[in-house]
């Protein structure tokens, strides 16, 4: 789950690193309000997970209320644009009002997981307010990385080892390695997977203060603290997620896509070898979905749903192997999905070896279905289904 | 030989009472695999529906039974629990299935367990086919022979190890090392096992998306391994980049995970890529056929 800026900055505050004087704020009404209060010089930043808000013109300068209320009316108005990741863009839902800061210099300090090492890792560079792939590209040797060893912990001596590498200027020295123990502290506390403060700005006036700020938590540790299912409220639904969730699989087993062969597939390697077969045999799939292990007759009935509910899929591949997940009982799942549904029907390619497939094939065959042997035959037979339906 | 677990590994289950730890443990007091008991506190005493003991604690378990591996069905939240209590009693490997373990838990307990293998989590376990079955794999599709067998994921490897099954192609022992970013025990660590296993002759990655296991391993082979038949596949080719799929691990970010890094890594170190998993068996025989 990541957080946004308003969001990433509140947990900042709690554990004590220098942030912007802000103010959260819903509608351009309340901008104005925020700025009558307190004339001055204040940002306005829109609240979105996506990236490149200053380049949208969704970052903007205002100095007097009805400046604020114009500028928020103005960057509510429109959503972000969209890019290759987020091809719907994002709605601007809500704003932050903060001080505008006097910026000397701006430097890069971020934890994250390193899988290779199986360890936390600190990475800093005198570079920041640009992406820090676009920094390993032009000073890769600004970067300085510090692996910690879980047994130990975080230590003062990594912040200070960390500035004197990344050379940070003179100017960070004393604030810089609080602010990373603190940032390191919160990782921790919060099992987050990436804690990143992106400029870290050297002010004209001295101090060290967190400008932006981007926080990704773990999905499977939300558990812990449970205040954070009321902020994931506030962020934009990822639909697939949500069918997902309401399906009764993992919220990672459904995603769809642009093209128009459905599968199912249970386990997420061969789900994921499913798409890949149907690539091999020259079409485009519509959705990758893991109905998961053991799945029951009742899970493969709403996976079923799932599939031919999007109108994007014009023949629905389903590849089973029988480990654990029997073939009977899926088999039940399809035959009995196909009887209830009041979707729209599509045409079914159905694989299923493995544990009790007699009976499975038994089952399809008593419903005039007619499962295919392999996973290529299948994939095959449905790319050639989806081109006659077109 | 076989590598991680044969006849000798004296296995209990954590988790043994609950609904997945009591299905499993029959399966695999039905596959042959030594068990020895389980585990669940509060049920000490109890005998399991196969007439083996229930204890309290893993210490007692140990004490009682001499068990040297363990296969641990506990939730989420209890998961890195499971494993310091395996740890502290001398277990020395662990296979944790569960699937969801925060994965800043598993960050410390990899960090901190020295001398306990970690198989998973997130993970089916593990088969050394004939010998031992310790986890949720499907005993029937396997068959003793010569060939590892390492995956990231589940049901892909049961389909391979079918395949290769259904060709001849027996296998020495097949890991499944879970679909987790952070994993007990990788794809390299495997190797060096089977390197030193006699009665691995050929080896098979199933590898997918996301890390660099895959190139690790890759440069593993090119340097260890020179001379030793290995097919890989890569699941996900056709995933896009920034979203999971289904596997918490798998995933590309930015131009890191990407299935082509993975493909070339491979090849340049002489391994073959399947463009699909039916091509395995074909590709193992020949490799096979070659050296002998």
């Amino acid at each position: 789950m990541n957080l946004m800026e308003h969001q990433g900055k509140e947990l900042f505050k709690r554990a004590g690193i220098p942030v912007p004087r802000g103010h959260h704020a819903r509608t351009a009404a309340d901008v104005a309000q925020i700025l009558q209060a307190a004339p001055g010089q204040w940002v306005v930043k829109a609240q979105v997970l996506m990236g490149g808000r200053g380049k949208a013109g969704k970052i903007k300068m205002a100095e007097s209320a009805s400046e604020g209320r114009s500028v928020a009316e103005e960057i509510l108005a429109t959503p972000m644009p969209p890019n290759r990741q987020n091809p719907q863009g994002e709605p601007v839902k809500s704003l932050l009002v903060e001080e505008r800061l006097a910026i000397a210099q701006e430097a890069y300090c971020a934890i994250t997981i390193d899988r290779a090492a199986r360890k936390p890792v600190l990475i800093v560079s005198r570079f920041g307010g640009m992406d820090i792939e676009e920094v390993a590209e032009r000073h890769p040797e600004s970067i300085a990385k510090f692996f910690v060893d879980t047994a130990i912990g975080y230590s003062p001596f990594i912040g200070r080892a960390l500035a004197f590498e990344a050379q940070l200027g003179p100017g960070y020295r004393k604030h810089f390695p609080p602010i990373a123990a603190a940032l390191y502290d919160l990782f921790f506390r919060y099992g987050a997977k990436l804690v990143e403060i992106n400029p870290l700005a050297l002010l004209t006036d001295g101090r060290v203060i967190a400008s932006d700020a981007k926080v990704e938590l773990d999905d499977d540790a939300l558990f812990r603290n449970t205040e954070f299912e009321e902020w994931r409220g506030a962020l934009p639904l990822d639909e697939d997620e949500l069918l997902a969730a309401r399906a009764g699989v993992g919220i990672r087993n459904f995603r769809r896509f642009p093209g128009t062969v459905g599968t199912m597939a249970n386990g997420a390697g061969l789900a994921m070898a499913t798409m890949d077969a149907v690539a091999n045999a020259g079409g485009e799939v519509a959705d990758f979905l893991d109905v998961g292990g053991g799945a029951n007759a009742a899970r493969v009935r709403n996976c079923y749903e799932l599939v031919v509910n999007n109108t994007g899929a014009k023949v629905f591949f389903i590849n089973i192997f029988g480990g654990i997940t029997r073939g009977d009982e899926v088999a039940r799942g399809i035959v009995e999905a196909m009887q209830q549904t009041s979707s729209r029907k599509i045409p079914l390619v159905i694989r299923l070896t493995g544990t009790n497939e007699e009976e499975g094939r038994r089952i399809l065959k008593a419903a005039a279905m007619t499962p295919v042997e392999t996973m290529d035959e299948g994939a095959r037979e449905a790319v050639a289904l989806a081109r006659e339906a077109q | 030989m076989s590598i991680f677990a044969d006849k000798n590994s004296r296995v209990i289950v954590q988790g043994i009472t609950g609904a997945e730890g009591s299905y499993h443990a029959d399966r695999m007091h039905k596959y042959g695999t030594n068990l020895v008991g389980g585990v669940t506190p509060g049920k000490g005493g109890q005998k399991t529906p196969q007439g083996l003991p229930v204890f309290d604690t893993v210490r007692e378990a140990v004490d009682a039974t001499g068990a040297t591996h363990s296969c641990i069905f506990v939730p989420p939240p209890f998961a890195a629990d499971a494993l310091y209590e395996a740890h502290d009693a001398g277990i020395t490997l662990a296979v944790c299935i569960t699937e969801g373990v925060p994965v800043h838990d598993t960050l410390k307990v990899v960090g901190t367990t020295t001398g306990m293998r970690i198989i998973g989590p997130n993970c089916p376990g593990l088969a050394s086919p004939g010998k031992a079955l310790i986890g949720i794999m499907p005993g029937h599709v396997f068959k003793e022979g010569n060939v590892g067998v390492i995956s990231r994921s589940g049901t892909l490897t049961y389909e391979v190890v079918d395949l290769l099954t259904r060709a001849g192609l027996g296998q020495s022992t097949c890991i499944g090392v879970g679909g987790d970013p952070i994993i007990g025990t990788t794809f390299v660590e495997c190797l060096r096992e089977f390197k030193n296993d006699p009665q691995t002759q050929a080896i098979v990655i199933c590898g997918e998306i996301g890390g660099s296991d895959e190139e690790e391993a890759a440069a593993f082979i090119a340097q260890h391994l020179p001379e030793t038949p290995v097919v890989a596949f890569i699941g996900g080719r056709n995933a896009p980049p920034g979203k999971s799929l289904g596997h918490a691990g798998a995933i590309i970010s930015g131009n890191f995970g990407t299935p082509q890094s993975k493909i070339a890594a491979f090849r340049a170190a002489g391994v073959p890529v399947a463009e699909r998993p039916s091509e395995i068996p074909s590709l193992v025989a020949e490799r096979l056929a070659v050296r002998a």
